[in-house]
């Protein structure tokens, strides 16, 4: 099978591995599940580093060529349904963000209970979908694994999650179902014009090389896409399963859905609506740029009130990824290089807030910040790495956050239209916004004298834990103190898009 | 010592961050403070050799046609925004900043080795977080030494921002006190709105100039400040104009906003008193000798574009001038030590900042601009003074407040007799503040108001009368701490002067306070690298010591020994007391503003927004659904009946409806 001989798939086959190691082991058995889990994701680890690896090696020897490690096998013949997979720079580091995330996350879950086995099951099956939305280039198998890492969703809240978790679970799944729902009928709507000469094709980049999609069919299929993907990553009106959701998940599945699951919003977003559909997002760039700028803004200042820590990371990550999507239909590489850098580091940072989030809440027994203070004498490990994911946040210089954003203004300021500047202008104030939720709450939770008697008595973070922060921590301050490299990686990817885009955008 | 040492200058602090950072838990408390204190000996060591080489050794060529050139050392690439546009990280020698090294290693080496005496108890053990305070002084040390050496306006961005969080972290060491919990959260978020305008700034700037480099904005071939440079990069934006004003007048006061944020210029002030929760020698070294002074140097560094930009430099101008007095009235009025100093500092940044402002370039276009480039180093050289002497005053204040365990003046009063040195060393900074022949403060303060005299004599008198209230208050608070009267509690627990890590700094610092007057700051950090011929102005330095001297005349008379006149005067004018002593009611303007407005106008609406109106829609949706199909599964009953009743129904209206169609 050829197939196999692409590293790719290896991406989809460890975690299915993985979850048949899982089904074996009996469901007390911590710790071969345990070892079991710990296995995958460090496997999924050095696959990534050896993904960025080749990726580096094949593009310093000159292969310039759009998408590396192709791989093309006929699925369903009939219908054209083909598994195609590839990955260009955008895909080698959501890749890298994917098992980072899934690596912490197993840590972060390491006393879940009850039943550790299943919990681990559905983790592994979201994660499939993950990995295998990012490795795949066709639009059939990349619908079938977003569809595949949306579903566990609901499992993985209803049975593990606490608060209203029935409520929450039903509503974000069924918004996102609902975004899918729109997804589904854009793609097929593109699959049916995706040639001239009735060759139709599933494949993104021969859909993109036959450039066929007719402008007034562009015109309704766009804003079907954009918004199906948009649901996902958070878009303003479309954000409301985002708070509920986050607030009854439990602590990996947050950090799995914040850190990579809105992710596939943004990465859909620009791989196939703006990539396949260059008139219509020239044309109705407009609209989808104020809702995003709503967004951002919106998202911050709802933070500003909140009382649940959850609550609060919820509408950050509403602000925080409408400048992914802002950035994206900014339409030049600067920008689009900011929105990846601003998902990567969003990724990172969020997963370690839900982290540190949920070891404090798995001591404390509340969310609420008016029942906490002076946690940083209790626990000092907690408090500085939630003082780390704050500032990072909020855009210190070092960590993520600052190169994504800077890397977002300073491209969308270089557009040359108007209305594009004063909207970048107004995104920047969030900066400001951002500092006063992240340090409100810092102040309140971190800071002060100790409120309940009770917490007294808790204890700082044991080993795993720590490795599950700390793996965080590091890849934040990796993209902060190094961006070049991640830019390098990611910037040219873009031309291709840019170039499509560019027979619609008049010249300044 | 070769000019590439300053690499070493820059990272040795960040060395000392992580690694007390990292392993500082581990250590005992003590053994951390003394290896960060010796790591910074060795890092202000070779900043000095770094700026003695700078100035004073000529061998490697940084001297060409008597023009001291800007040095870059090193500036790789950190961030490409575009092929063309790129952020670097650099090390960059020209005359400020190498005058700002030596500002910061000195102050900063004075502050660790004070901290070794000050953070303890009264047992002379150290406090708990000691290591954690020494990792912080070091980030905070590297951050501003990042800053001044900084090659693009970027970088200069990017370390405002990280001196802003060494700050944010020093104001709050205590952090279980709610007061200093409030302080760094207030100083973050005014200084980050401040930033949110320098950043603004910086886009438009770097979308018409294209570039982030001072090599391109103001440096000219000569590698001095040259208005050629600056000309052609203002020149860059077409002369387009928005809302009636250039778009290089906006970026450029834009930047200066953010300057104005870190340098506690009106009406950005409100954070710097309130900052002085922080433990003393933090407000000595960073909230009075060198990140309050970021605003004045980022201003300097863009010198050349403010001149052509004049409208930019008469904001600037405008703005300096009326904070030096509008700080000086509430200093005058402060009961707490600490705060009258801070609103001190802050009137007397606006002295630099104003001095810059008034200052036109000199040299080839003295014609047009008619200046002689004065201010600039005056005010350059009052940043390099007052450093010294205002650290020098916030360090005894420190060893005041650790002697008495309190900020209030009343709580002080006859300290002379118990704590002779520091009595003297705070005399020393009063008088060097005061302008008083030979210390510092005279040589550099006289320069700024002949700038200003140049300027007009508008400005020249307004700036003498703040100089007058400036010695009326600082003695006013040196009379209130060490005489006024005896104190009742001090026979029990007699204060006294304090440990040598502390007394020592004292003794440095007011060596430094009396001799740095001499510097010869007129040859060494002028705008355009080249020497500056200046000679004593006796009109101007005659009058303007006549008035330090009536002003501490007024101190003595109302201070010096217990009296009721300072009541009396108080009761007269009750309204307008109270108001300075409110500081004129901005701390509750902006409450009013951030709480009243943001927070409960603007957050809480659009939350309940959130939850009521959106989120309504989306659960009415799916109430809407869930009726619908309640509704209809009545259809789906399984009674056989009513099923044959609407086939029946449904056959005749089929049947009807065809008969009707085929009929018409």
């Amino acid at each position: 099978m050829e197939i196999f001989s692409n590293i790719l798939i290896y991406f989809v086959i460890v975690p299915i591995l993985t979850m048949a190691g899982l089904a074996l082991c009996q469901n007390r058995g911590i710790a071969a599940i345990r070892a079991v889990a710990v296995t995958g994701a460090s496997a999924l680890m050095i696959l990534a580093a050896y993904l960025v690896y080749y990726f580096l090696q094949a593009r310093g020897a000159g292969d310039n060529s759009e998408m590396l490690l192709r791989t093309d096998v006929t699925w369903y013949a009939p219908f054209n349904i083909r598994l195609a997979l590839g990955v260009d720079g955008v895909s080698v580091v959501m890749i890298l963000l994917s098992a980072f995330i899934v690596f912490a996350g197993v840590f972060a879950s390491w006393k879940m209970n009850p039943l550790p086995k299943q919990f681990f099951l559905w983790f592994y099956l979201l994660s499939t979908g993950v990995f295998g939305f990012f490795i795949s280039i066709d639009l059939f198998t990349m619908f079938m694994f977003y569809e595949v890492a949306l579903i566990p969703m609901y499992l993985l809240i209803g049975v593990w999650g606490s608060g209203s978790k029935n409520y929450s679970a039903m509503k974000l799944t069924l918004m996102l179902m609902g975004g899918s729902a729109f997804l589904m009928l854009g793609l097929i709507g593109i699959y049916f014009h995706s040639s001239a000469d009735g060759n139709l094709t599933m494949n993104i980049l021969e859909i993109a090389r036959n450039n066929a999609i007719p402008h007034n069919w562009q015109m309704w299929l766009f804003p079907l896409t954009f918004i199906g993907f948009g649901v996902l990553g958070a878009m303003f009106p479309f954000h409301t399963w985002s708070p509920d959701g986050h607030a009854s998940a439990p602590t990996a599945v947050s950090m799995l859905h914040a850190g990579v699951l809105m992710k596939l919003g943004g990465y859909g977003c620009f791989r196939v609506a703006i990539y396949l559909m260059p008139y219509a997002a020239n044309e109705l760039a407009w609209i989808f740029l104020l809702l995003t700028g709503v967004s951002i803004v919106y998202g911050a200042f709802s933070a500003c009130v909140q009382t649940d820590l959850k609550y609060i990371n919820a509408y950050s990550s509403v602000s925080h990824c409408g400048m992914v999507l802002f950035a994206i239909l900014m339409f030049n590489t600067t920008a689009m290089t900011g929105a990846v850098l601003q998902m990567l580091s969003h990724g990172l940072m969020t997963a370690l807030f839900f982290a540190l989030i949920g070891m404090i809440y798995g001591r404390t027994h509340t969310r609420d910040i008016r029942d906490m203070g002076g946690m940083m004498h209790i626990m000092p490990y907690l408090g500085v790495g939630y003082v780390i994911a704050g500032l990072a946040s909020l855009g210190l210089p070092g960590l993520s956050g600052f190169v994504a954003e800077m890397t977002i203004f300073i491209g969308s300021f270089q557009h040359a239209d108007m209305f594009h500047r004063v909207l970048t202008i107004a995104a920047t104030c969030s900066i400001v916004i951002t500092a006063v939720y992240i340090l409100r709450v810092v102040a309140k939770l971190l800071f002060g004298e100790v409120q309940d008697p009770h917490h007294a008595q808790l204890t700082d973070a044991t080993w795993e834990e720590r490795l599950s922060t700390a793996t965080l921590i590091a890849a934040v301050a990796a993209i902060g103190c190094f961006p070049n490299f991640f830019v390098n990686i990611i910037s040219d990817s873009f031309l291709p898009i840019v170039k499509a885009l560019g027979q619609f955008i008049p010249v300044a | 010592m070769p000019l590439n040492f300053t690499i070493a200058v820059i990272a040795l602090p960040l060395l000392m961050f992580l690694f007390l950072g990292l392993a500082g838990p581990k250590m005992s408390r003590k053994i951390a403070g003394v290896i960060g204190t010796l790591g910074m000996l060795v890092t202000t060591i070779i900043a000095y050799g770094v700026s003695l080489t700078y100035f004073f050794g000529d061998a490697e060529g940084q001297i060409a046609d008597g023009v001291r050139q800007a040095v870059v050392v090193f500036n790789p690439d950190w961030l490409s925004f575009t092929k063309t546009l790129v952020v670097r990280m650099g090390i960059m020698l020209d005359p400020i900043a190498a005058m700002m090294l030596v500002v910061i290693c000195t102050v900063s080496l004075m502050v660790h080795l004070y901290s070794l005496g000050y953070m303890c108890d009264h047992h002379g053990h150290a406090e708990k977080g000691f290591q954690r305070y020494y990792a912080f002084l070091a980030l905070f040390t590297f951050s501003m030494l990042g800053l001044v050496v900084a090659t693009n306006l970027f970088q200069i961005f990017i370390f405002f921002e990280m001196v802003g969080v060494s700050s944010y972290l020093l104001i709050g060491f205590y952090y279980s006190s709610p007061a200093a919990k409030h302080a760094n959260k207030k100083a973050f978020i005014v200084t980050r709105l401040a930033d949110l305008f320098f950043l603004v700034g910086i886009m438009i700037l770097s979308y018409y100039t294209g570039t982030f480099d001072f090599d391109k904005l103001v440096f000219g071939p000569n590698g001095a400040n040259s208005l050629e440079t600056a000309g052609s990069a203002i020149a860059s934006a077409g002369g387009q104009t928005f809302l009636g004003c250039s778009v290089m007048a906006w970026a450029l006061t834009f930047i200066f906003i953010g300057g104005a944020g870190k340098s506690a210029m009106y009406p950005l002030h409100i954070w710097l008193p309130d900052a002085m929760e922080g433990p003393t020698p933090v407000s000595a070294l960073i909230h009075a000798a060198t990140m309050v002074v970021a605003g004045v140097f980022l201003v300097a560094r863009l010198f050349p574009m403010y001149v052509i930009e004049q409208g930019a430099m008469d904001i600037i101008c405008v703005t300096g001038a009326f904070t030096a007095f509008y700080a000086a009235a509430i200093a005058c009025v402060q009961s707490d030590i600490k705060r009258a100093l801070a609103f001190s500092t802050i009137s007397q940044i606006a002295f630099m900042m104003t001095s810059l402002a008034v200052s036109s370039a000199g040299g080839n276009l003295i014609e047009i601009h008619g200046g002689t480039g004065l201010g600039y180093m005056a005010s350059m050289f009052h940043l390099f003074t007052h450093a010294m002497f205002k650290a020098l005053l916030f360090l005894c204040a420190g060893a005041i407040i650790h002697a008495v365990h309190s900020n209030e003046n009343s709580d002080m009063h006859g300290l002379h007799k118990y704590m002779p040195i520091t009595s003297f060393a705070f005399l020393i900074g009063c008088l060097a503040i005061a302008g008083i022949p030979p210390f510092a403060g005279f040589w550099s303060k006289d320069e700024i108001l002949v700038a200003c005299y140049e300027k007009g004599l508008g400005w020249g008198l307004w700036m003498s009368a703040v100089a007058g209230m400036t010695a009326f208050y600082m003695f006013r608070i040196y009379f209130l701490i060490f005489h006024w009267k005896e104190h009742k509690i001090h026979t029990e627990h007699a204060p006294a002067d304090q440990p040598w890590t502390m007394t020592l700094p004292l003794i440095i610092l007011g060596v430094i306070s009396i001799v740095a007057g001499f510097v010869p700051a007129h040859s060494l950090v002028t705008w355009d690298g080249a020497h500056l011929h200046t000679q004593l102005n006796w009109t101007v330095a005659g009058t303007s010591v006549a008035i330090a001297c009536v002003g501490i005349g007024l101190a003595y008379r109302m201070y010096f020994r217990e009296n009721n006149l300072p009541q009396r005067m108080a009761d007269s004018c009750r309204g307008l007391w109270t108001a300075a002593y409110r500081r004129f009611y901005m701390d509750e303007l902006y409450q009013f503003i951030t709480h009243k407005v943001i927070f409960q106008s603007i957050c809480k609406p659009i939350a309940r927004f959130d939850r009521a109106v959106i989120d309504g829609f989306f659960n009415l949706l799916a109430r809407a659904s869930r009726s619908a199909a309640y509704g209809i599964r009545g259809f789906q009953s399984g009674d056989t009946q009513s099923y044959v009743f609407v086939y029946y129904i449904g056959a005749i209206a089929l049947a009807l409806a065809t008969i009707i169609c085929v009929a018409l």
